[in-house]
């Protein structure tokens, strides 16, 4: 690939095509009050969004060019750990380099502190681009949005030390899980206190399956207030490297990812600084870094889905077997085009998801400066709710379907695909653990059932298919996807009823039982329409994916509707 | 320690993934059928000013480049790397040019622009001619050292650059004093990525050939950015700006001409296993006696 921005039109349509963009632009560059200021600062919208085109193109070049090459070589070299310190495999230097160089740090951050005042939305199709050349680099490389959090939860004088500094390339860590506590962050035991003669906090314990741990800054999540044993008992510090107390005591050895060194921490005695309030490390300020990084990897699964894509269809079309290229076999393009379509699909999730934060943290920033006024505030509600629902969909989704989709590679290779040569291997394994990290699929459906308890996932449902641009009856006759049409609402009829049944139990279990399956049953229709509304618009890009995910979607919720309908039954 | 270095480049069609139509009938490059882009090479000759900018900070990179238009662009992805400016040298007078008539207009336009340039760096070839005469030639002009297939700057001190070579077989270090002319070899360090924030600032600079014929900056949209940030506008040098010598420009100034292009098919003649004893020696040698080929 020449461009991994470029080659991929779905990327740029995703950009471009929907009506929120503006919004989110006129919130995040603030009526263009920049433009005098900074050189670098868009004039208007049209601006800006070339602007972003452009960004993203050098990232395309940089994974084109130098992360996707060397992504064998640092899979198989991995990070070393010497005299208690992380050295990354040789080549990560190269790639850092080249990133650095291209400013590619600090992409969300103000112009104030250094950064490119991009939106999300932006910043996250640079993850999936990166990650489509290398998901292990990627994991370092957008650790830089760990700084999201400090900007909005630091004291300005924290955000004038650090921020610049992640500007300019130094990465960052968020350090949370322990030995007994990993999903369960509650139990953190990781030790806070104040040290009255230095007047600053210290850290004494360990961290274990830290990303990314030797970083140049952390967040920490400690436990401030002995005696306690909940997440009330939690605050959140920050870690300088340059003050020394934290060691590496070890490397995890991955089954992939094999570039990110996953580190487990001794803190002994380690300065470090309060960043906001005590007591609201968890349950407030861990939440907002989590939601970020769920955004995170739900691009990374889509730039691995991608890099299945890559592989699967250049290989079908290279190998021949009883004279003809494999991709023309019928077995072999149903894989294909369920791959295709499940990225689609996925991906159509991933972008509505992050415009939804774009709008509610560029509302959220601005109240930091002013009121909001009464329909401000009512957007930045409709908007934060939106991209708490929708999160855990396209994290949970995604890395679900990055999985199956290097499943599907692995398996249009053949014989092939189980030799360690190709790529398909590497993108199988650095899959794995994205349903994993950053709460399992089992957690993002914990996160995301209360809205299909309170009937909000419906309700988005019916809002999109009120919004179809052919409302009337009569419209739906001529529109060319009239057949898929039809089939979604039987879909959404079946997910409602579903719900029904499920909550008219009043049983708490049952309702666990069935959580993922309505988790699903609402992220397959969702994610129809989705599809449907791009493929309206540019029927050549997606309307093949359209037919196809329908399909395979349609077939998932009638899975779903059997499984609870019996499960109830019993 | 500020240094002026100019570097030329060269806006190339891409003759790497070349399709079928990528010659025309006649024999010559079929230019709108291959994408344009920055010479290669020249990106490593590039990278190598910029790394003296910053071990020398204050030092200025200037990119020099000859062309229509479009090849403005060249200029406008040297700055998003790191370059500070550059001329487009435009004229139709320049046109048809080969490489001596080529090296005669970039060598009036450098005396024209910097007399006093500590270095000249410019790719080894470019990929469409690749010939490897222009900056060998603009030295020449110039009355410089020049310094051919360098693939390292090792060090420039007291008046001095040392510069690893690649050569056949190996490397050699050499030393010269400035100011002189370097060309720069594809086995050097690739090129830095164009950084973004640069790519925000830069992206509206153009050079007044780029502009739709009868208009001017003030008919542009944003037009009055042109007047806020001059560095916007790019330099433009035509061959009167550089009182270049009409007849030693474009096809007046160019010896060379093409008689006729043919495809080379390269085939492997039927071989022969000598051992190098007495006997076969002396059988080759008459076989070659015989044949003409020697003696």
């Amino acid at each position: 690939m020449m461009n991994y921005y470029k080659d991929i039109n779905e990327i740029k349509f995703e950009l471009e095509n929907s009506p929120l963009m503006e919004r989110i632009v006129e919130l995040k560059e603030r009526q263009f009050e920049d433009k005098d200021q900074y050189d670098e600062a868009p004039q208007d919208y049209v601006d800006a969004m070339d602007t972003y085109d452009k960004v993203l193109d050098v990232v395309g070049d940089i994974v084109a060019n130098v992360v996707a090459p060397n992504a064998e070589e640092v899979d198989a070299e991995g990070p070393h750990h010497e005299n208690g310190r992380v050295r990354y495999a040789s080549k990560t230097y190269e790639n850092l380099a080249a990133m650095n160089h291209a400013g590619l740090n600090g992409m969300t951050m103000p112009r104030r502190y250094g950064g490119l005042n991009l939106p999300v939305t932006v910043y996250t199709a640079a993850n999936e681009i990166v990650s489509a050349g290398d998901a292990g680099f990627e994991n370092i490389w957008s650790l830089q949005d760990c700084i999201e959090t400090l900007y909005c939860f630091g004291s300005e004088d924290q955000r004038q030390k650090y921020i610049p500094r992640v500007c300019k390339g130094e990465t960052m860590s968020m350090d949370l899980t322990e030995p007994d506590a990993g999903s369960d962050l509650q139990s953190v035991m990781l030790k806070a206190t104040f040290d009255e003669e230095n007047n600053c906090w210290r850290l004494n314990g360990s961290k274990r399956f830290i990303t990314n741990g030797d970083s140049d800054i952390h967040l920490v999540l400690a436990r401030s207030e002995a005696g306690t044993r909940d997440g009330r008992g939690l605050s959140m510090f920050i870690y300088d490297k340059r003050d020394g107390g934290v060691d590496v005591r070890r490397i995890e050895n991955k089954l992939g990812i094999h570039g990110s060194p996953t580190c487990e921490l001794v803190y002994k005695n380690a300065k470090c600084e309060l960043c906001g309030d005590r007591k609201l490390g968890l349950i407030k300020y861990v939440m907002s870094l989590m939601n970020g990084a769920r955004l995170g990897i739900a691009a990374q699964s889509v730039g691995l889905s991608q890099a299945a894509y890559n592989e699967a269809v250049s290989y079908a079309k290279d190998r021949k077997q009883f004279g003809k290229a494999i991709i023309e076999f019928p077995a072999v393009q149903e894989m294909i085009s369920n791959i295709k379509a499940r990225l689609d699909a996925g991906r159509a999730l991933l972008y509505q998801t992050a415009r939804y934060v774009d709008i509610y943290k560029a509302l959220e920033d601005i109240s930091r400066d002013r009121k909001l006024e009464p329909e401000e505030r009512a957007e930045l509600k409709k908007y934060s709710r939106l991209a708490d629902a929708f999160t855990p969909l396209a994290k949970g989704m995604n890395s679900e379907y990055a999985n199956q989709n290097a499943y599907d590679c692995i398996q249009v290779h053949g014989g092939s695909g189980f030799m360690l040569e190709y790529a398909c291997q590497r993108i199988y394994r650095d899959a794995r653990i994205t349903s994993i990290y950053e709460g399992t699929t089992q957690l993002q459906t914990v996160a995301a059932i209360r809205y299909v308890t309170n009937g909000f996932y419906s309700q988005v449902i019916e809002e999109m298919e009120k919004d179809l641009p052919q409302p009337s009856l009569k419209g739906r006759e001529s529109s060319p996807f009239k057949g898929e049409l039809e089939r979604v609402f039987a879909m959404a009829s079946k997910f409602n009823a579903c719900t029904a049944a499920v909550k008219e139990t009043g049983d708490q279990d049952t309702l666990d039982l069935c959580a993922r399956h309505l988790y699903e049953m609402a992220a397959d229709v969702i994610m129809c329409h989705l599809l449907m509304q791009n493929a309206t618009k540019s029927p050549e890009l997606f309307g093949e994916s359209l037919h196809c995910y329908v399909r395979l979607a349609e077939a998932e919720v009638e899975k779903h509707n059997s499984w609870i309908k019996n499960t109830l039954g019993e | 320690m500020k240094l002026k270095i100019i570097v030329l480049a060269k806006q190339v069609p891409d003759t790497r993934n070349v399709g079928p139509d990528a010659m025309t009938p006649e024999g010559t490059v079929n230019r709108s059928a291959l994408p344009a882009i920055f010479n290669p090479e020249d990106l490593n000759a590039l990278e190598q000013a910029l790394r003296l900018k910053d071990q020398f900070p204050g030092t200025t990179v200037t990119v020099i480049t000859m062309g229509p238009g479009r090849a403005a662009e060249v200029i406008r992805e040297a700055m998003y790397r790191g370059a500070d400016g550059g001329y487009l040298l435009t004229d139709r007078a320049f046109a048809g040019a080969d490489t001596l008539a080529t090296s005669y207009a970039l060598a009036t336009a450098i005396k024209h622009v910097c007399p006093d340039a500590d270095l000249i760096i410019g790719g080894r070839q470019a990929i469409d001619g690749d010939t490897a005469q222009v900056g060998p030639q603009v030295a020449e002009k110039l009355g410089l050292n020049q310094i051919t297939y360098s693939e390292e700057i090792l060090s420039l001190k007291d008046g001095k650059i040392t510069v690893k070579r690649h050569i056949d077989g190996g490397v050699e270090t050499v030393e010269s004093p400035l100011p002189c002319v370097l060309t720069v070899n594809g086995s050097a360090a690739p090129c830095r990525p164009r950084n973004v924030k640069r790519v925000m600032k830069f992206k509206r600079c153009l050079a007044p050939m780029e502009l739709p014929q009868g208009t001017g900056f003030g008919d542009l949209p944003y037009a009055s950015e042109y007047e806020k940030k001059p560095y916007l506008k790019l330099g433009q040098l035509s061959c009167a700006d550089v009182d270049a010598d009409l007849q030693q420009c474009g096809l007046a100034g160019s010896p060379t001409k093409v008689k006729n292009v043919e495809n080379i098919v390269f085939k492997a003649k039927e071989s022969k296993v000598l051992t190098g004893s007495d006997e076969d020696v002396n059988g080759l040698i008459k076989e070659l006696l015989a044949s003409h080929t020697i003696g």
